[in-house]
């Protein structure tokens, strides 16, 4: 028998000991220890796939990133690929414009639904919910793509720019600059309705762990269902649901295709929500068919997705840590 | 002070609950907007033909034939990438559950998977495109298998272990009561127990991976044949989609909303069904 390994639970101790020399035992032990290895290794995957995407990325980029300094790269407003000029701002600021819209719209809705589902809405209703957001959230970008073409661009076209230039014209972020409806708040409206979802279904999860004593406390004292969400729910919950919403927004901040048919994609660095703009992934998405032909511009458009990916971690890892610690209080 | 069903309290509660159901309203039809939006605008253009045919010679300018290469394609790397992620998946999830529990690893694991799981497709596309030139693999079916195989991994890892979290405590110690190992209660008890669960999460998966296009542009390329060699490139619908919508002839852009009908009804399907079978398997769990 081999030696036994510490981590072995004290259950078997006894069992081993007397079977040591039934051979049918021994392979089950024996299958138990290998497997335990190769899944350990297997379960390093993950850890692995986060550094390796990392360094890959570093590597191929560095010609752009690492020998230029960050202001006339990431910073940098001069986006001209055959004078070997990369200057990400641009699409660094296009990002940001069409992230702010989008969340900007989507956070009150989402807070309302999924206080609506976990407050008011009767056990039937909740039930349902959780099936009907996993089937929204499960639509494909390019279907939400397709709809921004057909029903968004065309509304902000028609609708919502004569409205702006009629009545919001003096205020610069609702400037209409440009005839058509391909702009950073079509893109902002899609964002927001894909996002939903998924959002909802985070905040919904959250406020789900606030036990059900607290409200029936808060209730029994005469509070109204409002009173006990401001007043107890809320405090409770607070820096989960600030996680869910950031959780939410770096969902936004890589959303391409969908982004992408609708925003228009003009290299500028856009002042009104009704001008077009270009963001990362759509650069990435839209150029990588030119990648070998320029020099520098591989690893200039994998830098970009460094970019994009260094916030997108630094969000993710943040908001993660913080609903782990929530919700790990339930499960333990 | 006003008492009361005008008193201040009730008016803000009344206003509360006003604006919660307009919240509700107004998400459940915006997206109930694009499901019709969908249907409208990809119905009248959906036909036998554009399911059962490749494109033909001219299909790009309005002649005969449809998105079967797509379909296939697009099947073809759902299934690979999420049989693939799957592999892997599967002990990591029991690994999760039998060896590490809530331990500071088990932590750490989960953490690096909520944070893949977040990572845009895009970059997993830019990524895989630089696996593909460090191996010298060209744009195929494989490179595209790859790529969708990691970016389905967290989603599945993540909807398994979530399900597995739920087992029953009593039935694992009393397998191993019983003498079995961990390795049997793994096999033999957890994933028969959350058998359910596990469909689920590879059914979540395998939609996922259907519906991404921006991690295929990269690495499965495109092309109007029906792809036979993991070694040739493969078309899928949202390029399919996306390509025809980019088209100038109307005739292709109606081909693109059919395509976009099509995809969606396959994701919705795999939805529905993935409830129906766990219905089914959950006969043979302990309740």
């Amino acid at each position: 028998m081999e030696e036994q390994q510490g981590t072995k639970p004290a259950s078997f101790a006894g069992a081993e000991g007397r079977q040591d020399n039934r051979p049918f035992a021994l392979a089950r032990l024996r299958a138990d220890r290998n497997a335990r290895r190769t899944f350990s290794v297997v379960t390093l995957l993950p850890l692995f796939l986060i550094a390796v995407i990392t360094i890959a990325l570093i590597i191929r980029s560095w010609p752009v990133l690492g020998v230029k300094p960050l202001n006339q790269t990431v910073f940098g407003p001069a986006w001209k690929p055959q004078d070997g000029l990369f200057g990400f701002w641009p699409f660094v600021a296009g990002t940001g414009w069409v992230t702010v819209v989008g969340m900007g719209l989507a956070i009150v809705p989402c807070v309302l639904v999924s206080l609506y589902l976990s407050e008011y809405a009767r056990a039937a209703t909740r039930a349902m919910a959780k099936p009907i957001l996993d089937l929204l959230a499960a639509i494909p970008p390019v279907v939400y793509g397709v709809w921004g073409l057909l029903a968004v661009v065309p509304f902000v076209e028609d609708v919502l720019r004569p409205f702006a230039k009629r009545w919001l014209g003096a205020i610069p972020v609702f400037a209409v600059n440009q005839p058509t409806g391909f702009s950073i708040l079509a893109g902002g409206i899609v964002l927001a309705v894909m996002v939903a979802p998924f959002i909802i279904a985070v905040l919904y999860e959250i406020l789900d762990t606030v036990p059900e004593e607290l409200r029936h406390a808060s209730l029994a004292v005469g509070a109204t269902r409002w009173q006990t969400v401001r007043g107890v729910v809320i405090p409770k919950v607070l820096p989960g649901m600030i996680a869910g919403i950031v959780l939410g927004a770096s969902r936004a901040l890589g959303e391409t295709i969908a982004v992408l048919m609708v925003v228009g994609n003009v290299v500028q660095v856009p002042t009104s929500i009704f001008d077009a703009a270009y963001p990362l992934p759509a650069l990435i998405a839209n150029n990588y068919g030119d990648m070998m032909s320029i020099p520098l511009y591989d690893a200039a458009l994998l830098g970009g997705a460094l970019v994009l990916l260094v916030v997108i971690l630094i969000f993710n890892i943040l908001s993660t840590l913080v609903l782990q610690r929530l919700l790990g209080r339930q499960w333990t | 002070m006003r008492r009361g069903r005008w008193e201040r309290r009730h008016v803000t509660e009344a206003l509360a609950k006003a604006m919660m159901y307009a919240s509700v309203a107004l998400v459940a039809g915006s997206l109930a907007l694009i499901l019709f939006t969908v249907v409208l605008r990809g119905l009248p253009a959906l036909s036998w033909e554009m399911v059962s045919k490749p494109p033909e010679g001219g299909y790009y300018m309005g002649k005969g034939g449809g998105v079967l290469n797509a379909i296939i394609g697009s099947l073809l790397l759902a299934s690979g990438g999420t049989l693939a992620a799957l592999i892997f998946g599967l002990p990591i999830a029991l690994y999760l559950e039998t060896y590490l529990g809530d331990s500071p690893w088990g932590r750490y694991v989960r953490l690096s998977l909520d944070v893949l799981w977040g990572i845009p497709s895009i970059v997993y596309g830019a990524f895989g495109f630089t696996l593909m030139l460090a191996i010298g693999l060209r744009a195929s079916l494989l490179a595209g298998i790859i790529v969708l195989a990691l970016l389905e991994l967290p989603i599945m890892v993540r909807a398994m272990d979530e399900v597995i979290r739920r087992m029953p405590v009593d039935l694992e110690q009393a397998a191993l009561a019983l003498g079995s190992t961990k390795l049997e209660v793994a096999m033999r008890i957890v994933t028969r127990q959350m058998m359910p669960g596990i469909i689920t999460a590879i059914l979540l998966a395998f939609g996922r991976g259907i519906g991404d296009a921006a991690s295929v542009l990269f690495t499965s390329g495109y092309t109007d044949r029906i792809t036979t060699s993991l070694l040739r490139p493969t078309a899928s619908l949202p390029l399919a989609v996306f390509f025809q919508l980019a088209s100038p002839f109307p005739e292709v852009q109606k081909r693109g909303y059919a395509s976009a009908l099509i995809l969606t009804v396959i994701v919705l399907v795999i939805s529905l069904g993935s409830r129906w079978i766990s219905g089914r398997v959950s006969r043979y769990t302990v309740k």
